[in-house]
């Protein structure tokens, strides 16, 4: 692991991966649905750590129980 | 028949240094613990944790017992001396030095009676015993509210480093840390029977008690997602060990109360959930399946209900475990000992169906909570077989994986992606402002059963209805008294006396408010207490 890590990775160094979006059919009802987890997911985008990769490696535990 | 019964979670958490993946989670775990000390004492010594459950007055009941002139562990060694029975606190000698404070032995009891303290690397709180599935997520919830006032304490002290606590149970990289959950159970069951009848349910309730975890395999080798984060570390049917080889089925057995009536259940398969309709499905099913077998054990047989139990034994359960977690479609196969092959819907389908059997058999009415916990529980498997979907409100690995598919489509992600890895850790957060379930809970995506004002009152305040009432309110109104307390038993170091003084609470179901309530309130101090209950 690099020794720079940030003490608190802020979300503005986030980078937008999205690609262009080209929605596959879906059935109304699972428009729907899509829709309500697309709400979802713009509420939780801006509190996703910004370097998911670098979180994910550091979350290291010890076992228990 | 009732889901009433005495139980209580433990839950150690998943515990960073932000920013530090090499911080000692040993100390950043007792930072999490001792906040809570300071917080609480300022007056003296820190309670201690009374290790000394080996209790020879084994015919006690409740705490009134007579005033013994000297250790107990004396008594068992001494056959001349017989165990004494009838009122009033126990005499101890106190420690002729002071005892050296491990900050990796960090404990405090809180004036809610639960514990809290280090346990493998993990802060872990160990709720206070309850009598039934609603006030075990009450107090449950509150465990998570203790954990996030160390985590906003230790953030405004400079002098102490930051951490993130989490909800969880697996890290990704091969470490497993527990939910446990324990149920007090008759022990007229035998425990082979008490065993065998339980772990096909155990295998299958996953289908609605699961967490949901990004990851197959200890480690996360394979990319995919699972209903259930321990299922891939159970190794074993039936165990004494928690910390390797886990079995399905701990045989760990330390009652912490009447040996000669109750065995202590202690459940070692099951996710930390943060849904809270997950955890008291979690509880309230199995609080009736261990109904079923007690009620089926004492008039043998019970209607037949306990044959059509005993023909759900399954072929492997170990690998069954696996299989079940692994298959999000809910339609896998699992080969029963006589043959047949059922999904885990059937299975549970089959046991909530003998429950439902053994009820009417029975004429019992049952209560409240029990009619709300049988109908949860059958719609819930009706609409997991029909409409999963419509469970991501109550089922904590669909609403987890509903997120999480959102994100795979929108921004085309594969499963091996570290953002859906990193999801699914940030999930369980217990800071309201980076958790995602928290998210979930604001934008109104899962349903709730207790209210916010009721988890704030069980922070601070212990149930009133079990032995947690007399030492949360003891630690409350008593605490520079006290030296050490644990499940059954709080020592009082009352200033002036000869010895320490030991009360004994052998019993879960007394101390109870409606039994030392008005007691409390007329003793001013602890030496008024103790004298009221030699008395």
């Amino acid at each position: 692991m690099a020794g720079q890590e940030h003490v608190r990775p802020r979300r503005e160094d986030a980078e937008p991966d999205d690609g262009p979006e080209t929605p596959a059919p879906v059935a109304p009802a699972a428009q729907a649905r899509d829709a309500e987890v697309d709400a979802l997911l713009d509420e939780i985008d801006d509190v996703l750590e910004s370097n998911a990769e670098q979180f994910v490696r550091g979350f290291v535990q010890k076992g228990g129980q | 028949m009732t889901v009433r019964r005495v139980m209580g979670i433990e839950t150690e958490y998943g515990i960073l240094q932000p920013g530090r993946p090499l911080a000692n989670p040993m100390l950043l775990s007792s930072h999490v613990v001792a906040v809570h000390a300071a917080a609480r004492e300022g007056t003296r010594a820190k309670a201690r944790w009374d290790y000394d459950d080996e209790d020879p007055l084994h015919d006690a009941r409740g705490f009134h017992l007579q005033r013994a002139s000297a250790h107990p562990s004396l008594l068992t060694d001494d056959p001349e001396k017989p165990a004494p029975s009838g009122d009033g606190p126990q005499a101890l000698p106190r420690a002729t030095t002071e005892e050296y404070e491990d900050p990796g032995a960090a404990n405090v009891i809180l004036t809610n009676g639960a514990r809290l303290y280090v346990d493998h690397a993990h802060p872990e709180y160990s709720s206070p015993e309850v009598t039934n599935p609603l006030d075990a997520v009450r107090w449950d919830r509150a465990g998570e509210r203790v954990m996030l006032a160390s985590v906003r304490a230790l953030a405004s002290t400079a002098a102490l480093p930051d951490v993130a606590l989490y909800k969880n149970n697996v890290d990704g990289k091969g470490a497993t840390y527990g939910m446990h959950e324990n149920y007090l159970v008759d022990r007229a069951v035998p425990f082979h029977d008490l065993a065998a009848r339980l772990i096909p349910f155990f295998v299958t309730r996953q289908v609605f008690t699961g967490a949901g975890r990004v990851g197959l395999g200890q480690r996360g080798e394979e990319p995919g997602f699972q209903l259930s984060q321990r299922a891939d570390y159970m190794e074993a049917e039936i165990g004494l060990e928690t910390t390797l080889r886990r079995p399905i089925i701990n045989t760990r057995d330390e009652p912490h109360a009447d040996p000669d009536r109750w065995r202590r259940l202690h459940v070692i398969i099951g996710d930390a959930t943060m849904l809270e309709v997950a955890t008291y499905l979690r509880l309230g099913t199995t609080s009736l399946v261990l109904w079923l077998i007690e009620r089926a054990v004492a008039e043998s047989g019970s209607g037949g209900a306990l044959a059509t139990i005993d023909r759900l034994t399954l072929r492997d359960p170990v690998q069954a475990v696996h299989v079940v977690s692994h298959d999000v479609t809910l339609t896998a196969r699992l080969e029963l000992a006589d043959g047949r092959r059922l999904t885990a819907l059937e299975v549970q389908r089959e046991y909530l169906d003998a429950v439902l059997a053994t009820l009417e058999h029975s004429g019992d009415e049952p209560d409240e909570q029990t009619t709300d916990v049988l109908a949860r529980w059958g719609s819930v498997l009706d609409r997991l077989g029909s409409d999963p979907a419509s469970c991501a409100r109550e089922v904590e690995w669909l609403a987890k994986l509903r997120l999480l598919e959102g994100m795979r489509r929108r921004d085309r992600l594969a499963w091996d992606h570290p953002r859906l890895a990193a999801m699914d850790l940030q999930w369980s957060d217990v800071r309201p402002e980076r958790g995602l379930y928290h998210r979930l809970v604001q934008a109104g995506a899962v349903e709730l059963l207790v209210s916010a004002d009721d988890v704030a009152d069980a922070v601070v305040h212990p149930p009133r209805d079990t032995r947690a009432y007399f030492r949360g309110e003891a630690v409350a109104r008593y605490g520079g008294e006290i030296s050490a307390a644990s499940w059954d038993s709080v020592v009082f170091d009352v200033p002036g006396a000869a010895t320490l003084q030991r009360v004994p609470m052998r019993d879960p179901l007394r101390g109870t408010h409606a039994h030392v309530g008005d007691l409390l309130d007329r003793s001013p101090d602890a030496t008024a207490l103790l004298d009221a209950l030699g008395a």
